[in-house]
């Protein structure tokens, strides 16, 4: 495993890798990072929610409430999430959190709606 | 409308990704674009039957076009080839057009144009990819099937590219009966320019049709390839390609799956969307970029693609045990060897490939493209391979007196 791997830590603020873009797909999303070339997959739309709206809390684990994660599945998305941190998909964020009424779920909301097409 | 439409079954929700992977995507993973049909050499087992360049082949406009669409679906690399893409007059000029649309290129080339001066331009350019082809460890095995001299021109471009200090260069090679036994000189070749080895299977599409049957690896270089693949697989790359390898145990690492018209097809120099690199022939032609609503339109509205997005229910290979790991294999092999598409792959390892073929219908003919636009006139360097051309090395040796002692 090589050292550079991050850690990731939930109670921490996180947000998508600035140069990484997701491409909705209909089971969820494809990940694609500029700078290693590495290539990734979202098995669900509710994941994808939660990469997206990363940013928008304070936490990974607020985000994951905010996007509605049932208390039952939290381990595995903890454990996507900590995937997607070791192949630096998504990274920590130091900025500030945005301010708490700016936490509404609508980041989450939003994503699920349909994609246009 | 839908009514008259065939019932396709539904997408599933949740699952593996390679189940997901067989109703498609909304645009492809792995796209590969031959910018034109022309090339210097003339391989014998050139895919695409490349030589000639095609009149109608995409302008430079209509190519930045389809760099746009490419952008828009968020196809965020494709890969390269021609022909020899690198012998289009505006190849740099699409290479940086490419790149600045945050579509990446992975470039496949037998290395003419990579001097000193196009190296170090490429070894400053990001999110380029080169992949120079190589047949053969040795000149001797390469230049027998890509022609003479391409060996040596091969390296000369590995050296300028390693000494201009591009990073992840990659070496492609095609696996043959030939070469089978080389993996590890190759790995030692790429090894020396700091390359990566990029090996892919050998399919019966374009000319290689024509030398598959001396060609193609034996059941016992499959068995050997495959414990190589799991030896080192890590270190070497494989386009996933030799998943009809994995009904021989372990699955291989990647997608084992035919991405065909789901997550990968072809744009040809004309234009021309087909399932699949390997597939060039109308029976696998989807549409062209040249179409109202281009090619997004071709790759989410097809009906050819849409046939293909979906599980194999039937045929004998579902009743296989083995058929969850290999999937039947590679469509393009079983249809250019004449063999049907819900049956065995023509190198299935469990023997029943051999079987196929071997029942074929010998009064029918194996389907053949009608795309072909290899060299009609000499070729400098032709390949050895099919033995020496019947040109006469001087105009005089066909002389009745030619080598004949008058004195």
């Amino acid at each position: 495993m090589p050292t550079t791997a991050v850690a990731f830590d939930p109670s921490l603020p996180w947000q998508k890798a600035r140069s990484v873009a997701l491409r909705p797909e209909p089971f969820g999303a494809l990940v694609y990072h500029f700078g290693n070339r590495k290539l990734s997959f979202l098995k669900s739309r509710t994941l994808v929610a939660v990469v997206e709206a990363l940013a928008e809390h304070p936490t990974a684990d607020a985000t994951l409430t905010a996007c509605g994660v049932p208390e039952a599945q939290r381990g595995t998305y903890v454990k996507a999430l900590a995937d997607l941190a070791r192949s630096n998909m998504i990274e920590a964020r130091t900025s500030l959190p945005p301010a708490t009424r700016r936490l509404a779920a609508d980041a989450c909301r939003q994503a699920d709606q349909p994609e246009d097409s | 409308m839908t009514a008259v439409l065939p019932e396709r079954p539904a997408r599933p929700i949740g699952g593996r990704l390679v189940d997901q992977f067989e109703y498609g995507l909304d645009a492809p993973i792995c796209l590969t674009w031959e910018l034109t049909y022309a090339c210097n050499l003339a391989c014998v087992h050139c895919l695409s039957s490349s030589g000639r360049r095609d009149p109608r082949e995409l302008s430079t406009a209509e190519a930045e076009a389809v760099i746009d669409e490419l952008q828009r679906m968020q196809v965020f690399y494709v890969n390269v080839g021609g022909g020899e893409p690198t012998v289009r007059p505006d190849f740099w000029h699409l290479l940086d057009y490419a790149i600045g649309h945050d579509v990446g290129v992975k470039f496949s080339t037998n290395g003419i144009k990579l001097d000193k001066d196009r190296a170090e331009q490429l070894a400053r350019t990001d999110y380029v990819d080169v992949q120079i082809s190589l047949d053969g460890a040795t000149a001797e095995v390469n230049d027998r099937v890509r022609g003479t001299g391409s060996f040596a021109t091969a390296v000369r471009a590995l050296e300028n590219l390693a000494e201009a200090g591009m990073r992840d260069v990659k070496v492609s090679v095609v696996v043959t009966r030939e070469n089978a036994g080389q993996l590890d000189e190759f790995k030692a070749l790429t090894d020396r320019y700091g390359a990566q080895l990029r090996i892919t299977r050998f399919r019966p599409s374009g000319r290689g049709a024509d030398v598959w049957d001396r060609l193609h690896p034996t059941q016992a270089q499959q068995r050997e390839l495959y414990a190589w693949l799991l030896a080192n697989g890590e270190q070497v790359l494989t386009g996933d390609s030799f998943f009809h390898l994995s009904a021989l145990g372990e699955a291989l690492p990647g997608l084992n799956l035919c991405g065909a018209g789901r997550v990968v097809c072809l744009i040809d120099p004309v234009g021309d969307v087909y399932a699949c690199p390997f597939a060039i022939h109308e029976n696998f032609l989807a549409g062209n970029v040249r179409d109202e609503g281009g090619f997004q339109r071709v790759w989410q509205s097809s009906e050819l693609f849409a046939d293909l997005r979906s599980p194999q229910t039937g045929g004998a290979c579902t009743k296989c045990a083995h058929f969850d790991a290999c999937r039947g294999g590679c469509m393009a092999a079983k249809f250019f060897t004449g063999l049907p598409l819900d049956g065995p792959d023509p190198e299935c390892v469990q023997g029943y490939g051999e079987t196929a073929l071997a029942a074929r219908d010998k009064e029918l003919a194996t389907p053949r493209s009608s795309v072909d636009h290899s060299h009609t006139g000499p070729v400098r360097g032709r390949p050895t391979l099919l033995g020496i051309p019947a040109i006469p090395a001087k105009l005089c040796d066909e002389s009745p007196l030619a080598g004949a002692d008058l004195g």
